[in-house]
């Protein structure tokens, strides 16, 4: 018999050492995410994949697994504090989505449209964000990382390089590139990396490929994360 | 007659984009002229809203004619309801919110390519511009939001038949975008 908890009162089985994310995922069930990615080791930043664990609010990215768990996640009261998440999200950057790249493609966006957001709730900063299009192939749009940190661990992790880190704390964090001048030309990059393919918004983009697929045929623009995600995210097990 | 819904429509910082695209659901405003009777809107010239059921929204607000038509709105509005991406978050009027007034100005009247008799608009008639162009919700209460860039046709229509129908108003998924 393999242990279980219950997500929305649904039995998942899981093994020892699996997060809630990664259990409910092998299970088929979904769980919004941003910062989380099956393959890089959890960050729990984002805290969209916010669930309610025995009346305890935690990241199911980074929470273990434990037997008998009573673990919410579709609730109304659940949805709207991720909803709340992904709007705060939308006013620390600037998000023009009319005149993104990565519009369409963009899990930011499909987790915004997955939540029903109509509109961002909060006062816009209107942040001043720089670009870095020095690099002959990959550009970087300040102006939409939300510090998911995925390009940092995809870079450490799958490339074996050190592109990226996020500097400095509160309203001041950032996106910072490792090499001398700062710009990204300087850097070990290099557009068949990983981490050059990995954020999940339009802040790293492989130029000449903005819109080799027109606006309207794009991932999220007919199926939903939930479904993208589950058909394309697998856990590896144990 | 009598008992029509009165609608009214305004085009802030937008670029009437929003209004077109209300426009698309073509045969269908046969329809919803049994039901709906337009008030101030670029449809009928009616210079300055009554009272009304619904106001219609598009744009941000970047000057200060901008803020007034958007109270007025408000206050003659029993629902209010910022339709398109400007309204929502600016827009992209509001990518220039990253550059100085002054500098926008500058270039625009001044130093661009192609300037004759170079000179900052300052006729007393004009609107004063705002220093960042800003979403309404940050102004005044906004009771329902249309995104897309233009919302599409079918937005449209969902949410005024809703309305009309004594419904909440609600958006299915494919008709949620923000481009
Ligand atoms: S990164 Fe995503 S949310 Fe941001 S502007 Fe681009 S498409 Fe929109
Ligand atoms: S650039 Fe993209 S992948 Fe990197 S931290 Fe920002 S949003 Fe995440
Ligand atoms: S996905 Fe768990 S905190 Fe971001």
């Amino acid at each position: 018999m393999s242990k279980t908890f219950t997500l929305d009162g649904k039995p998942i089985p899981f093994e020892d050492g699996q997060t809630i994310m990664q259990a409910a995922t092998a299970a088929g069930v979904y769980i919004p995410h941003l910062c989380h990615h099956p393959e890089f080791t959890p960050h729990g930043s984002c805290k969209l994949c916010n669930v309610n664990v025995n009346g305890r609010n935690c990241s199911a990215c980074t929470f273990p697994a434990t037997e008998g768990q009573d673990v919410l996640s579709e609730t109304t009261e659940i949805n709207q504090d991720r909803q709340k998440i992904t709007q705060m999200l939308f006013v620390e950057g600037n998000h023009f989505c009319p005149s993104c790249e990565k519009s369409g493609n963009c899990q930011l966006q499909g987790v915004a449209y997955h939540l029903n957001m109509l509109d961002n709730h909060f006062p816009h900063f209107y942040a001043e964000r720089k670009m870095d299009a020095s690099h002959p192939d990959v550009m970087i749009d300040h102006n939409r990382c939300i510090f998911c940190t995925l390009c940092v661990r995809a870079s450490q992790q799958a490339d074996s390089k050190d592109v990226f880190a996020i500097s400095g704390r509160g309203i001041n964090k950032h996106l910072i590139v490792n090499s001398e001048s700062g710009q990204l030309k300087d850097s070990d990059i290099d557009a068949g990396d990983r981490a050059a393919h990995i954020c999940p918004t339009g802040a790293i983009l492989i130029k000449r490929t903005g819109y080799t697929v027109p606006i309207g045929q794009r991932i999220y623009d007919h199926k939903q994360i939930d479904q993208v995600s589950l058909e394309t995210e697998h856990e590896s097990h144990g | 007659m009598a008992n029509k819904i009165r609608v009214a429509t305004t085009s802030l910082a937008g670029c009437f984009g929003c209004h077109m695209s209300f426009l698309d659901i073509d045969e269908r405003m046969l329809q919803l002229a049994e039901a709906v009777e337009f008030d101030r809107s670029p449809i009928t010239d009616i210079e300055h809203c009554t009272n009304c059921d619904i106001g219609l929204i598009e744009g941000g607000v970047c000057n200060s004619e901008n803020v007034h038509v958007l109270r007025e709105f408000r206050k003659n509005c029993k629902t209010l309801v910022a339709v398109g991406a400007c309204a929502i978050n600016g827009g992209l009027p509001a990518m220039r919110n990253f550059i100085p007034l002054e500098e926008c100005l500058t270039e625009a009247y001044l130093d661009g390519i192609g300037v004759e008799n170079p000179q900052i608009p300052s006729d007393p008639e004009l609107p004063l511009l705002l220093d960042k162009v800003r979403p309404i919700h940050e102004i005044v209460k906004i009771d329902y939001f249309l995104p897309g860039c233009p919302p599409s046709a079918d937005v449209f229509w969902k949410f005024l038949t809703d309305l009309l129908e004594g419904r909440e108003p609600s958006l299915p998924y494919e008709l949620v975008h923000y481009d």
